[in-house]
């Protein structure tokens, strides 16, 4: 027993003094679980198609990923986090405190979000409007006055009267998920501005704007589905009724169950994401440390792999994945902040 | 007299059949329980399985392909690196538009699209292994796309085909088909490979490693410690106040929720100690935070059960305190621990909540060689495939719970084995 926790102990030893010694040969991603699909792939073709070691991807969430890579620089934080949406100034300062001055951020595309419904169930067509009426925790009096209320809507028809009389039941991702806060901001923020009283709000009060326009209704309206965007595909199959929100990577490939509701006259296809003209899509980034670069090997040839042509191109192998490339002028920004490696400050 | 001497043998034959009525009442609860959990059981396995079988099997593309040494500018002589660096993707692009001609881009693309990158790697890898290969023409058996073996498996003649494949697509489809060159086989990629994002090409075997180096570091670690407590807790500490609270914080720790020692990992592992992240190292130091409580309850019991009779004998013909644990206890109750930190490694081989606060969700494609190289665990792997957006990832997912409820059936087995062999009765 006594020769069992001895080498117990002198193996845990030397392994944990090794470990505080050991270089650090792979390349350590954190981040949003929407650029990890993209992320990962890259990694993989990466450490096929070069001697480097295969990069490490933890999908922890966009907030989760800033937060470990502000913590400072050294081979134990990671060197890149992806994000789906652009670093806070919260978060630069963040940073900055604890030594990370130099971050060099590159767009990686776009991400469409979609609201879709049963194959089953007939396709809605939504303006922002409508959405925001549905889901909002306080909408605008019914009586015409510039007051709020608690949102009275129950079905679809009462938002709107082309709709179909059919309840009002989202299924969509946590506060924790980035598609939610983009979600908020695109579609319902978007529809809240169109009353003249609220968008007036924006100067006057801004807390007080975000409240009304990014809050979502509790009373079993909204439904916080996890963000397992499978789980959603799912439900939404077995209740037809129900609308689902999620990235539209998970809509192309469950073409067959699902399909995405027109959101003010645009249907959520590729090209109208691409070109912007779908209102609810979003920019995906990932952030580089420009201290680790040289330091870890592979961070150079990493981005090379990443932006290159047969990666991020409009025929590239992301694309293949459910990204939606940016323009060709987008384009040649990032290769350019890749190429000279342009901090955020520099920009 | 008699009077009520019949009626109370009428009120016994009446409250009798009340009596008898709840005893076979409860016995149908009773009944129904277990058959609603072996319902429940039958529907999950059911489920899983009719999913996960699919997975084991793999749709590839029986082929014969020349390796032109002119087109990939390496001969049979060339050195490693330059054989690794020649463009096969190139090649078997080549070999595609030769042989069937597709007419524009939007065709080449969409018939370049049905085979997987992985095919390139598989003829890189053959010619790697033997470079006298380069010249010849070769059978080759090509890894098609996730797409394409979806629909060999499940969509071929459904309506669903026209949604993911075009007209041309599902032409060349069924020549295939009809032909027998597309063909299913066993799909060994999926214990052989690591974590891929191109569905076809990802395997379990990375996960399972990660998962044996865990179990391992939890193993080491929390099998010494918990013995040693139990059997210093149970023979050798004064029954005090201060022994009487340590025993009821084990119980304690026994319950408590297991994403909470993940967070007492990141905080005292990682960031104190400086261990690095996802590794199996830190995952399996959490774990045995995890299964200690497990394995000392359960060693304590066992030291328990070996009978007094045994430790006043050995006492009386003079042995010490000590001996008489070591050479007469131990032994005895060795098999009752053994039971118990199989257990608890099998629960621990079920976690995920603890690992997800020490960056073990993570993807890693190399296989981790020892427990400092980043890695992940078989329920972990699960997990992510669970939320990857392509369809072929649902019976993989699938495949990889039926791996898991096998080890996890193995190690039980194990137990109750082990029990039954070892065990002894007083």
């Amino acid at each position: 027993m006594k020769k069992v926790l001895l080498t117990g102990a002198a193996l845990l030893a030397s392994v944990t003094g090794m470990n505080a010694h050991a270089e650090r040969d792979y390349i350590s991603i954190v981040g949003s679980s929407t650029v990890y699909p993209f992320s990962t792939v890259v990694a993989e073709r990466f450490g096929k198609s070069t001697n480097f070691p295969t990069p490490k991807v933890e999908s922890t969430g966009s907030g989760g990923g800033m937060k470990l890579f502000c913590q400072g620089v050294g081979e134990s934080t990671p060197d890149i986090t992806n994000s789906s949406r652009a670093i806070k100034s919260s978060e630069i300062a963040l940073c900055a405190e604890n030594g990370v001055k130099d971050i060099v951020e590159v767009m990686v595309g776009y991400d469409g979000i979609v609201l879709a419904g049963s194959n089953e169930a007939p396709k809605y067509e939504l303006t922002r409007k409508d959405i925001f009426l549905a889901l909002a925790k306080m909408v605008p009096n019914t009586d015409g006055t510039d007051t709020l209320i608690e949102n009275p809507y129950k079905t679809w028809k009462d938002v709107n009267p082309t709709l179909p009389a059919k309840k009002i039941e989202v299924l969509g991702p946590p506060p924790t998920s980035g598609t939610r806060d983009a979600f908020v901001e695109l579609a319902m923020e978007g529809g809240c501005k169109k009353f003249p009283f609220i968008a007036a709000m924006k100067d006057a009060d801004k807390n007080k704007f975000k409240a009304v326009c990014h809050g979502l209704r509790e009373d079993g309206g909204y439904i916080e589905a996890g963000e397992n965007d499978n789980l959603i595909v799912q439900k939404l199959v077995a209740n037809p009724d129900a609308i689902g929100i999620f990235g539209y990577s998970f809509l192309e490939q469950n073409e067959d169950k699902v399909h995405g509701s027109v959101v003010e006259g645009q249907e959520p296809t590729f090209d109208a994401i691409s070109d912007g003209s779908y209102p609810v899509s979003r920019s995906l980034y990932f952030y580089v440390k420009k201290a680790h670069i040289g330091v870890i090997p592979g961070i150079k040839e990493y981005l090379a792999e990443f932006t290159s042509e047969k990666a991020m191109g409009e025929d590239g192998y992301l694309a293949d994945k459910g990204m939606i490339p940016m323009t060709d002028a987008e384009y040649k920004k990032v290769v350019d902040t890749v190429a000279n490696l342009k901090t955020i400050s520099a920009q | 007299m008699t009077d009520s001497a019949m009626s109370t043998r009428a009120k016994v034959e009446k409250s009798m059949k009340k009596r008898r009525a709840a005893e076979s009442r409860f016995r149908t609860y009773g009944l129904l329980s277990v058959l609603f959990g072996v319902l429940c059981l039958v529907v999950l396995f059911g489920n899983i399985f009719s999913k996960g079988f699919s997975a084991f099997s793999q749709t590839v593309l029986t082929t014969t392909i020349h390796l032109d040494t002119d087109y990939l500018g390496v001969t049979a002589t060339s050195d490693p690196q330059e054989l690794r660096n020649a463009d096969y993707e190139g090649l078997i692009k080549q070999y595609l538009k030769d042989t069937y001609e597709p007419s524009g881009r939007r065709e080449r693309r969409d018939l370049y699209g049905m085979v997987s990158v992985g095919a390139a790697w598989q003829l890189q890898d053959m010619v790697l292994e033997n470079p006298s290969l380069l010249g010849q023409t070769i059978h080759i058996n090509m890894t098609m796309d996730d797409d394409v073996d979806q629909w060999f498996k499940h969509d071929r003649g459904t309506a669903n085909e026209a949604l993911r494949f075009s007209e041309q697509q599902l032409v060349w489809l069924h020549d295939w088909v009809d032909s027998g060159a597309l063909h299913g086989r066993f799909n060994t990629i999926f214990f052989t490979n690591g974590d891929s994002r191109e569905p076809e090409l990802a395997g379990i075997r990375g996960a399972i490693t990660g998962t044996f180096l865990t179990l391992l570091v939890t193993f080491l670690l929390s099998f010494p410690i918990g013995v040693s407590a139990a059997i210093y807790l149970e023979e050798f500490a004064p029954k005090n106040r201060l022994t009487e609270i340590v025993e009821i914080n084990i119980n304690n720790l026994a319950a408590v929720p297991s994403i909470t020692f993940g967070l007492l990992g990141l905080a005292i592992f990682i960031n104190i100690f400086g261990v690095s992240r996802s590794t199996p190292l830190v995952g399996g130091l959490v774990l045995t935070l995890m299964t200690l409580p497990t394995i000392i309850i359960s060693g304590r019991a066992a030291i328990k059960a070996v009978p007094p009779s045994i430790r006043e004998a050995a006492l009386g013909l003079g042995a010490s305190k000590m001996q008489v644990v070591f050479h007469h206890v131990l032994p005895l109750a060795l098999p009752g621990m053994l039971t118990g930190t199989i257990i608890g490694m099998a629960q621990a081989l079920g976690e995920t909540a603890p690992l997800l606060m020490i960056g073990m969700i993570a993807f890693v494609v190399d296989v981790p060689g020892f427990i400092n190289d980043p890695s992940t665990v078989l329920p972990v792997q699960i997990f992510l495939w669970s939320d990857s957006p392509e369809r072929a990832f649902t019976e993989r997912t699938s495949g990889a719970i039926m791996v898991l409820l096998g080890f996890l059936i193995l190690m039980n087995t194990a137990a109750v084995m082990l029990r039954r062999r070892l065990e002894r009765r007083w």
